[in-house]
């Protein structure tokens, strides 16, 4: 069995959403990369040190710089001849792509895997992750996104796979890029973050939350995160949300403050290894799901907290 | 200019899902069935683009049993001119994006709005599916839509913030949470969207094999959590994140 995996990065540098899915492919058979970019040299030099990579391909292209579906899937499409499954981190970039590669090569793509039961067998998580499905695929080839949360990272140091540049497939000429609005992180990525604080529809306004939610996580050196309700009033950007439709994140702490626990929450955050809450509702779901819970009001307990940290 | 929407019937949000005793599947007898949201979203972008002129029809499709016909109803009261359902079972995201590509043609639609994901199977696959079996560029997950000439700008949700791309029409569109708040469509227009058409088909109608490709060979409860403790005062917290070593 022969795989390839879709390499997650910003022509830079290699974000770490790959390494997951490195596992996953390692658990079905040889694992390649393809490195889709503009410019992205660096990118496939840290691909290649990846253990158990044995290959890394670079479509080294100004098509690929913002690496349009319209233009990466025919190309992922044109390398998977010599493939039995294609892998893709789920990320929002993952998403896009791997269905589109799916469809063009008459798949049903195989969404969000938790595990790898054996090379045609999968597990899935489905309706927010209340119910865990088994999945056998009949397709020849398999198309597969991977829940990062859910694979051990592949290390990042000790490979040595042979790079090799394939060719372009070209513009496809339907989508142009026109802007980027990627907020500047100075805290953790909410994917890998160790500490997670996130902040729910208590915390009134943008103001009031960075004021209440950002002392906190500076002090535990946390990623910042927050429910639908949060991002929807505008209190946070929107790739803060954590959940069935948003980010799923599975940190060692993750503080939920002022957040209810909405079964769609609950499903982004659930597999976090400690979870603490927060809430004046003693009857708020988020307890059942908690292992430190604090009934009080956030207003007061935060800056206390933050105070005796 | 037309716009087709694909509505999925599925299991309403606020319930909670159970799995079946035969672990094959989630309980939805006598289960409240609603549209899916992202759905909703869906259908009020299009009618906000024919109530801006842009679109001078709004066409609400479903792949689904002949419940579906509700969820139907619903996008015609919401404000959809008519609906196609195509009855068919438990069809696959790859099924159902063959059969819209097949409406697709014979409709030639400007624009098809679908949700990013449905809540049941949480797939995110039908658009982007679509979107390569027509050819067509597709603006995932989308937080705002402009259409100018024969161009249709999304920004789009991406992991570290928004994107935004220029599609050339007719394009795809999945919505995204922040898209805007669907309407509740009143009493009166819930009785006129009885009288509007709806017209039933077949897969076979459409010549495509919608056989599933994935087999569910076991659906279990995911391992529950149980509810730890609850402190006292934050004093009893903090010496909780110390012992655990997240705080000095
Ligand atoms: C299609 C769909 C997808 C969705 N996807 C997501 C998703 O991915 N992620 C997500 O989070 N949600 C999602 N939701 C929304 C979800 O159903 C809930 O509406 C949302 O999670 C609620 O956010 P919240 O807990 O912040 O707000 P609320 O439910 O309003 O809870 C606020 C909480 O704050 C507490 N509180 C208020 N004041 C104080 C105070 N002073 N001190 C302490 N506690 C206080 C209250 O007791 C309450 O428990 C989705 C919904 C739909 C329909």
């Amino acid at each position: 069995m022969k795989t390839l995996v879709y390499a997650e990065h910003d022509n830079a540098s290699l974000k770490d959403a790959t390494l997951a899915v490195v596992t996953a492919a390692s658990q079905i058979g040889e694992v390649h990369i393809l490195v889709a970019g503009s410019g992205c040299g660096a990118v496939a030099e840290a691909a290649a040190k990846i253990a158990g990579v044995t290959t890394v391909h670079v479509a080294d292209d100004a098509a690929y710089a913002q690496q349009l579906a319209e233009n990466v899937a025919p190309l992922v499409a044109s390398l998977m001849a010599s493939y039995d499954a294609f892998l893709a981190p789920a990320t929002s970039n993952g998403k896009n792509i791997a269905p589109r590669v799916a469809a063009l090569l008459d798949v049903m793509q195989i969404s969000d895997i938790l595990s790898v039961e054996s090379a045609d067998t999968f597990t899935r998580p489905i309706y927010a992750g209340n119910a865990i499905a088994t999945v056998q695929s009949s397709d020849a080839k398999k198309v597969i996104t991977v829940r990062g949360t859910a694979f051990a990272k592949a290390q990042e140091s000790s490979g040595s796979a042979t790079i090799a540049a394939v060719a372009s497939t070209g513009d496809a000429g339907t989508s142009t890029f026109i802007s980027a609005e990627i907020a500047k992180q100075e805290r953790p990525e909410l994917t890998s973050a160790k500490i997670i604080v996130s902040g729910g529809r208590a915390l009134k306004d943008a103001d009031t939350f960075a004021a209440t939610i950002l002392p906190l996580a500076d002090k535990l050196g946390a990623g910042v995160g927050a429910s639908r309700a949060a991002v929807d009033a505008g209190f946070v950007p929107n790739d803060y949300q954590v959940g069935q439709t948003g980010k799923i994140v599975a940190p060692e702490v993750y503080v939920a403050v002022g957040i209810s626990g909405a079964i769609q929450h609950l499903a982004g955050m659930k597999d976090s290894k400690v979870i603490i809450a927060i809430n004046k509702d003693e009857d708020a779901p988020i307890f059942q799901v908690a292992d430190i819970g604090l009934v009080g009001d956030l207003f007061t307990v935060v800056p206390e907290m933050v105070g005796k940290l | 200019m037309k716009i087709i929407v694909p509505v999925k019937r599925v299991i309403d949000y606020n319930v909670k899902p159970r799995v079946k005793p035969d672990g094959l599947g989630v309980d939805l007898a006598n289960v409240k069935m609603s549209m899916n949201p992202f759905d909703e979203i869906a259908v009020e972008e299009a009618l906000r683009l024919r109530e801006k002129g842009v679109a001078t029809e709004v066409i609400a499709v479903s792949i689904g049993p002949d419940k579906a016909q509700e969820t139907l109803r619903t996008a015609l009261a919401m404000g959809a001119d008519r609906a196609i359902l195509v009855v068919a079972e438990d069809v696959e995201p790859l099924g159902v994006a063959k059969i819209l590509a097949k409406i697709m043609g014979e409709e030639q639609p400007g624009l098809v709005i679908l949700g990013k994901q449905a809540i049941d199977d949480d797939s995110n696959q039908t658009g982007q599916m679509l979107a390569a079996l027509t050819g067509r560029p597709q603006g995932t997950f989308a937080n705002t839509v402009n259409v100018s000439g024969d161009a249709v700008h999304v920004a789009r949700e991406v992991d570290g913030g928004l994107q935004t791309v220029a599609l050339k029409m007719p394009a795809i569109i999945t919505t995204d949470l922040r898209l805007n708040e669907p309407r509740y469509a009143s009493l009166p227009n819930i009785m006129k969207a009885k009288s509007k058409p709806l017209a039933q088909k077949t897969p076979a109608d459409y010549g495509v094999d919608v056989s599933p490709r994935l087999k569910t060979l076991k659906v279990i409860e995911p391992p529950v959590r149980s509810a730890g403790i609850k402190v006292a005062d934050v004093d009893a917290l903090v010496a909780k994140l110390k012992e655990m070593g997240v705080a000095a």
